[in-house]
């Protein structure tokens, strides 16, 4: 920042640290509760113990819901890059009638929130006997995803210059060729971008996921969702120690997607000045 | 475009002519993501759309007149509103002068934006249980004030509007800050160094310069904010009132729809739903095309 710090900058930082300090607070709360004894009307509870971890484990079946979740994330990035990028590519490069309107059905999965098309989806789902099932997850979850694919890798194709392609056709490369030996190679970045952050929205997605799922395609936040509210029977403590496992494996995601993406250039991609 | 033996001249032109505007076999690639979402979203919003004109008993509109008949039913239309709108304008209008003093470099910046991003990763589930425990009675925040003295019993914060409340703004804050600080960055810096030379106080710049190149994206944040806040559901069941003060549009059509096993009705209110939003949307959107949006803006 250039010159004397302006006036309000207290402000602006003081909001940051309340911020923080809230975060820290809701965020510290549940996790000193997990390791919890018992934690009733003091600071700090009465003494430390590991044994919710363990419970929740056994209680919860977390490794089959871990291993649920797992392949409902991956199938999802797997068919939206297969059914997004190709979209994306046509979009970018391609002006034809009607695309205004693709555009825009594209575009409406995301604006609209997830419930309302979520409960005419699961009924669908319901007739055609593939809700309760895995399926059924993974293609609910499909919805918000393909859009946000194409989102991404619209903006990002269209700033690999096509003259690129022009020059490898003009050299005699074959379609194959400029696909595999090109634009792979150009695309790879963007598709690594897209590809973990919907991992990240579909591990979190919680309205699709918990209105399309049985008991045995339950990831984990639906997991999860259970446990809290049926709150009274399982200890307090217990629920707290799976919604950690569930925010340390999202943690572990989102600095893994860090370093691929910047989500400060997510919506315009600025030049820096070398050596940033 | 398409080389090789002209099989005839008609559909040669016929495809030169297509190939003209823009039609050729690269659209082909459009076909799955089109094929899936006419599948999974266009085909059952339609049909969830049919079905709530077929009610479980009385005319056509039957679902719609119970809706807007019944008034523990029509008001969560405003419940969601009351909760929706604040949270997202309150998102943006901090966001604003956050992104604007953290644009430039400084030491730590990428340190900051991914403890900013944290929130993301807690997932409204674990941030709804950190309320209840840190804003409960014997919370944290309760001891704190109480401790200084600012209340003589402790504030109650939770399964009310409250809670609800916070919980949109710790889920939504984050991803409304990020979206503004890109837009932000977006618009070039030399019209600011240029009003700068001209004499203009960075209250100036901000006011005449910056602010109207941003509006436009404040404005699709501000979209995306509310969506995400309109669709509060499992929030305003753990930390809200779900029966009462927090009763929001999401939870009736739930509540029609999977525990009444009425489909019908359920997809009504869906449908209520998604048109309220979209209203709102729209007329945001329809403002946002009134302001000026030429490269250097914050695109979008």
């Amino acid at each position: 920042m250039r010159g004397a710090p302006r006036p309000g900058a207290w402000l602006v930082w003081g909001t940051v640290a309340f911020f923080l300090i809230f975060l820290a607070g809701v965020v510290g709360s549940v996790v000193v509760n997990s390791f919890a004894v018992n934690w009733f009307d003091t600071w700090l509870p009465g003494g430390w113990t590991t044994r919710w971890y363990g419970a929740s484990w056994a209680d919860f079946d977390l490794p089959s819901v871990l291993a649920v979740t797992f392949q409902v994330a991956v199938l999802v990035v797997a068919v939206s890059l297969l059914a997004g990028v190709p979209a994306a590519y046509a979009l970018a490069r391609r002006d034809f009638p009607g695309k205004r309107a693709l555009t825009l059905l594209f575009l409406l999965p995301i604006m609209i929130p997830p419930v309302t098309y979520g409960i005419p989806l699961a009924t669908v789902l319901y007739k055609f006997h593939l809700a309760g099932t895995m399926t059924g997850v993974v293609l609910a979850n499909l919805v918000p995803s393909i859009p946000f694919v194409i989102l991404v890798m619209t903006p990002f194709i269209e700033q690999i210059d096509p003259k690129v392609e022009a020059a490898a056709r003009m050299c005699g490369a074959t379609t194959r060729a400029v696909l595999t030996r090109i634009l792979a190679p150009l695309l790879v970045p963007g598709m690594l971008a897209a590809g973990i952050l919907v991992l990240v929205r579909t591990v979190g997605m919680f309205e699709l996921t918990f209105l399309t799922a049985g008991p045995d395609s339950e990831t984990l936040v639906v997991a999860l969702y259970y446990s809290v509210s049926a709150a009274g029977i399982r200890a307090q403590q217990q629920v707290d120690a799976m919604a950690v496992v569930y925010t340390m494996s999202m943690l572990v995601l989102l600095v893994v997607a860090l370093r691929f993406v910047n989500p400060t250039q997510l919506v315009t991609q600025i030049k820096e000045t070398p050596g940033d | 475009m398409t080389p090789g033996a002209p099989a005839g001249p008609a559909p040669v032109a016929m495809r030169h002519r297509l190939a003209e505007r823009g039609v050729d076999r690269m659209l082909l690639l459009l076909l799955p993501a089109a094929v899936f979402i006419t599948a999974l979203f266009l085909y059952p919003f339609l049909y969830g759309l049919q079905l709530s004109f077929q009610p479980q008993g009385g005319g056509v509109f039957e679902n719609y007149a119970r809706f807007f008949g019944d008034a523990y039913l029509r008001d969560t239309i405003a419940t969601t509103l009351w909760l929706g709108v604040p949270a997202a304008l309150l998102n943006v209008a901090v966001s604003v002068p956050l992104a604007y003093r953290m644009r430039g470099r400084f030491r730590g910046r990428r340190l900051l934006t991914t403890v900013l991003v944290v929130p993301i990763t807690l997932g409204t589930v674990l941030t709804a249980e950190g309320l209840l425990t840190f804003l409960g009675p014997t919370g944290w925040f309760n001891r704190v004030v109480v401790g200084l003295g600012l209340a003589d019993e402790p504030v109650r914060l939770t399964h009310n509007y409250w809670g609800v409340l916070f919980s949109l703004i710790i889920t939504g804050f984050p991803f409304a800050f990020l979206l503004t600080l890109s837009y932000l960055r977006g618009i070039d810096p030399t019209l600011e160094s240029a009003a700068a030379t001209l004499g203009a106080g960075w209250w100036q710049r901000f006011r005449h310069i910056t602010f109207p190149l941003l509006v436009p994206g404040l404005a699709i944040t501000f979209c995306l904010s509310f969506v995400l806040a309109f669709s509060v559901f499992p929030s305003a069941i753990l930390v809200g009132e779900p029966s009462g003060e927090t009763r929001v549009i999401s939870i009736a059509a739930y509540h029609a729809a999977f525990e009444q096993y009425d489909y019908s009705m359920g997809s009504a209110i869906a449908m209520i739903m998604g048109v309220v939003e979209l209203v709102v949307i729209g007329l945001v959107l329809g403002w946002r095309a009134t302001l000026y949006r030429g490269s250097s803006g914050g695109r979008g």
